[in-house]
């Protein structure tokens, strides 16, 4: 019985319809990664289905991060993670680089730009 | 199609985010503290997952496995155009673990909001942050009518070490706040530089 436990996220069957069932993404994306798509991009997405559509237009010409795509589509994080790793596969959004695969130097640098950033506002 | 339609908006510029966490107990003023700097009104996002999966329960012998929710807020700060800073709430049950692993990914720190009349609801996320490694910093949210305590009774009382900077804020003002994550900010470059100085690999939350 012990070794029969499943991941939890297996039995998430009814919102991952829109994936076709599929939990786990093509790639990691962090929850402040930042995405965009090209007008280009959002008027190919028109033949990619609707929950598709609906993340190019909202990326459209703007960076959003995935919590950002998640909360206005009102689509589970999981979800939402699994359909913007395709759309990245598929060239239909642009991922932009989050902070956590930087070295000391470029962290530094990052960490500087937040700070003068937050004082200025 | 105009596949040479070159777009500017997204094509090749990189844009970096950043985020910091803002945890602590259920109604300690996180979404409040968020709201008053973001530049959006405070956005949910939604994980779900089986009430068997948080840990508590063998998810075999649970009949009829029923899916919890898991809600976290979060707020936006363009800073310019290729640099945005993302403040995320932690969920206000500090038993959905996974969900702080995921919102702590990454982060530059985080700043652990104290409500004085129910101090040892900080321990969870205090214990957490020093396990995690992760730059914190304690705020001190001012609550009318709350017990007034000194700086140095709320450290006594929580055992936070000498070197996290702990500060007064009120967590409805811009300006408090801001002082907040500029104090969250100082705190994780000095932690950072110092791990340098002494051959640690850069933490990566």
């Amino acid at each position: 019985m012990e070794g029969r436990r499943t991941e939890p996220r297996g039995e998430l069957v009814r919102p991952y319809a829109v994936t076709r069932g599929r939990t786990e993404p093509q790639r990691d994306i962090t929850l402040e990664a930042v995405l965009s798509a090209s007008a280009t991009a959002a008027a190919e997405s028109r033949f990619a289905g609707h929950d598709k559509h609906r993340i190019a237009t909202i990326c459209e010409g703007r960076a959003q991060s995935l919590a950002e795509i998640a909360a206005y589509t009102r689509m589970p994080l999981g979800v939402t993670r699994v359909l913007v790793a395709d759309m990245v596969a598929e060239g239909l959004l642009t991922l932009h680089t989050a902070a956590p695969t930087m070295g000391f130097v470029e962290r530094m640098n990052l960490l500087g730009r937040v700070l003068s950033g937050l004082r200025e506002l | 199609m105009d596949f040479a339609n070159y777009d500017p908006a997204s094509a090749s510029r990189e844009i970096i985010s950043a985020k910091i966490v803002v945890a602590g107990g259920f109604g300690v003023g996180k979404t409040t503290l968020v709201g008053a700097i973001s530049e959006i009104t405070p956005l949910t996002t939604e994980a779900i997952m089986t009430t068997a999966g948080v840990g508590i329960d063998d998810p075999s012998k649970v009949p009829g496995k029923e899916t919890t929710t898991v809600a976290m807020d979060f707020g936006r700060i363009t800073m310019a155009q290729d640099l945005i800073l993302y403040l995320f709430g932690t969920p206000g049950q500090t038993r959905f673990w996974f969900m702080w692993d995921e919102i702590i990914r990454g982060a530059v720190g985080a700043a652990v909001l104290v409500d004085t009349r129910r101090i040892t609801d900080a321990f969870a996320p205090l214990d957490y942050f020093e396990n995690r490694q992760l730059p914190y910093v304690v705020a001190l949210n001012r609550f009318d009518g709350a017990p007034d305590y000194e700086l140095a009774e709320v450290r006594e009382a929580l055992a936070i070490p000498a070197d996290v900077p702990l500060v007064l804020t009120d967590a409805r003002s811009r300006d408090s706040v801001k002082q907040v994550l500029v104090t969250v900010v100082e705190h994780a470059m000095s932690r950072l530089q110092a791990e340098h100085n002494r051959g640690f690999p850069t933490p990566v939350g």
